[in-house]
């Protein structure tokens, strides 16, 4: 069976790594997008933070046993405590300051995460196990689909769609939301606002990790795996304009898809095609498919 | 500073660089020093005196590097021609990228900037004349127009640091004349600028091509001064070095890229060997630092320090 030429098998095979790739683009931009609209801060850091999310489940697995299952949780944690630590030390004395500081700093840390685990790690990729009961595969008929492949991409739907419900439909998220229109006002109403930033931006930072646990299985655990990564999500965003949460998914999920035609169609254009695609919504609509001037 | 010790300091300067090749430096080492020099001065012009800061700057020095290594290597062209072969590319890459990332501002800009340079490295990666993971390897120096022997280190190092000071005056001319008074202002207030009348795309877009080209020139000097180009010059890492570079040396003024480059350079030369993936984590926390608690980098701050000592003494009865 061809579609336009070309085997179909191939097409929805590729179809569905975009698809997981869209996951983590999804993932890393929600975060991006949480962190950018309350602190104004572009964290160059994110790629850094989903590579050690990576980092902390091997070392979990490796030094300690301990079970993926745990690992999806205390993995985000404990790099979101780290992602905490980062915002009181460094990132709450430049609020003030231009947007640009922020991506600078953020970049200077990226570097120095980067630059340690290569120390500890070396450059090479470790591979992470696919956790027993997600091994295998479903035999579609049209198609054979890994277990575990179905499961990245359920399971960054379901915390994508959470954390969108949670912002939009909450009382939390609606505080969170005020705070991005107008942080003196709702210290006003009593709110700790340097906490509530503080938490936002340990957030943003877990769920880059919890990507990063994510795909543990899937690619090579190796320091530079965000360094490339981060470059796309910028992309994604910029596309999907960067105040949008929803945005932020759906774009990360359809440029994902659109990345995965291209190795079909085009192999060697994927690695670009996202930035490509940047480059048109620019000159067509610069604020962004979703976005707002 | 008064504009009398801003001269003694400019002409001491020069003649260090002058007598330094007799003084014990490595002649190579300078040259590559003085590259990234003109790198960080083009980068300065756009982040010093027009706040754009693009994160995607190692695309114009990169590709130029690998534009003037295989003119050379491949077809044979003279090192001149492969030099404004490689300014040409800086200019053109410039302009379609500088045409596309000033239709946003501050961090999108920034952003946008990466991401189109990352088209540019993966060109790199895969087009066929690149050398793939090798690069391009032993770019030989003929003598220049057939009458300059740059094929002597010692010749290459005084060509190299007399396109340094040209760039150098180039950029003060560009930034002193009535179109650079306008790009600061865009700098100050882009939207009074605007309704003041002024086509401040335009002027943008003109800086980030002089910039780019700029930037070129480095690349291809670089190219000529190690006799290679690899795909560390189009990497994300150089752009994010020349930004420090800029940063630390002190951004929108004029001696401080070429400080910033000879740290950067320097620390890069004697750490790479010793430390190993530190130097990473070195560059990382000079950023952090420069960022937290040094914001007008080391001429800026020399220039407040005088500043404030000139003006406590005029003020003094």
């Amino acid at each position: 069976m061809t579609v336009f030429g070309y085997p179909l098998p191939a097409i929805l095979g590729q179809l569905m790594l975009g698809l997981v790739n869209g996951s983590f683009y999804a993932l890393l931009s929600l975060g991006l997008a949480v962190i950018f609209g309350l602190l104004r801060v572009v964290n160059f850091a994110h790629g850094a933070f989903y590579m050690l999310g990576a980092f902390a489940a091997y070392v979990g697995l490796t030094s300690f046993g301990i079970s993926y299952w745990w690992l999806l949780l205390l993995a985000p944690l404990a790099v979101g405590v780290l992602g905490l630590i980062m915002e009181r030390l460094l990132l709450q004395h430049i609020y003030r300051l231009d947007p640009l500081y922020g991506l600078l700093l953020t970049f200077g840390v990226a570097l120095i995460a980067e630059g340690v685990m290569r120390d500890r790690f070396g450059s090479s990729g470790n591979s992470f196990p696919v956790p027993e009961a997600l091994q295998g595969a479903f035999n579609l008929g049209f198609m054979v689909l890994p277990i575990y492949r179905a499961w990245v991409i359920l399971a960054s739907l379901v915390v994508c769609f959470g954390t969108w419900f949670v912002i939009e439909r909450t009382r939390l998220g609606a505080t969170l939301r005020a705070g991005t229109e107008n942080v003196r006002l709702v210290q006003a109403f009593g709110i700790n606002v340097p906490m509530m930033v503080m938490l936002t931006y340990g957030a943003g930072v877990a769920l880059a990790a919890f990507a990063g646990v994510l795909a543990a299985p899937v690619i090579q655990v190796a320091p530079l795996m965000g360094s490339s990564i981060v470059i796309v999500v910028f992309a994604v965003v910029v596309i999907g304009g960067m105040g949008s949460i929803f945005g932020a998914i759906v774009s990360g999920l359809t440029l994902g898809m659109i990345e995965g035609l291209t190795k079909v169609v085009y192999p060697e254009a994927s690695n670009i095609v996202v930035f490509i695609i940047m480059a048109v919504v620019l000159i067509w609509r610069p604020a962004g498919l979703f976005g707002r001037e | 500073m008064t504009m009398r010790a801003t001269f003694v300091f400019y002409a001491a300067a020069l003649f260090l660089a002058v007598a330094a090749p007799y003084l014990g430096l490595y002649p190579v080492f300078g040259m590559q020093l003085m590259c990234f020099a003109i790198f960080a001065c083009a980068f300065n012009l756009i982040l010093g005196f027009s706040k754009m800061l693009s994160f995607g700057h190692a695309a114009y020095f990169g590709s130029a590097a690998y534009l003037t290594g295989w003119l050379i290597t491949a077809h044979g062209v003279g090192p001149g021609l492969a030099i404004l072969a490689g300014i040409l590319l800086g200019v053109v890459l410039g302009a379609v990228i500088g045409a596309i990332a000033i239709r946003r501002e501050g961090i999108y800009f920034a952003m946008i900037t990466l991401a189109l340079a990352q088209v540019v490295y993966f060109v790199c990666v895969e087009a066929p004349f690149t050398g793939g993971e090798n690069g391009i390897q032993g770019i030989a120096r003929e003598s220049l127009f057939g009458v300059i022997p740059i094929q002597s280190d010692l010749v290459f190092y005084y060509l190299v640091l007399a396109l340094l000071v040209a760039v150098m005056l180039f950029i003060a001319r560009v930034v002193h004349s009535p179109y650079g008074q306008v790009l600061k202002a865009i700098r100050e207030n882009e939207p009074r600028a605007i309704s003041l009348g002024y086509r401040v795309e335009r002027y943008k877009l003109t800086a980030f091509i002089l910039s780019a080209g700029m930037s070129a020139l480095a690349g291809s000097l670089k190219a000529l001064s190690l006799g290679f180009a690899t795909l560390t010059d189009v990497e994300q890492g150089t752009s994010g070095q020349v930004i420090l570079m800029t940063l630390l040396g002190g951004a929108g003024t004029f001696f401080g890229p070429v400080v910033g480059a000879g740290v950067v350079v320097t620390l890069q030369q004697y750490l790479s060997d010793r430390v190993g993936a530190w130097v990473s984590v070195i560059i990382g926390v000079i950023f952090v630092i420069c960022v937290m608690a040094f914001r007008r980098g080391v001429v800026g701050e020399v220039r407040a320090f005088f500043g404030k000592r000139s003006a406590a003494r005029s003020t003094a009865p």
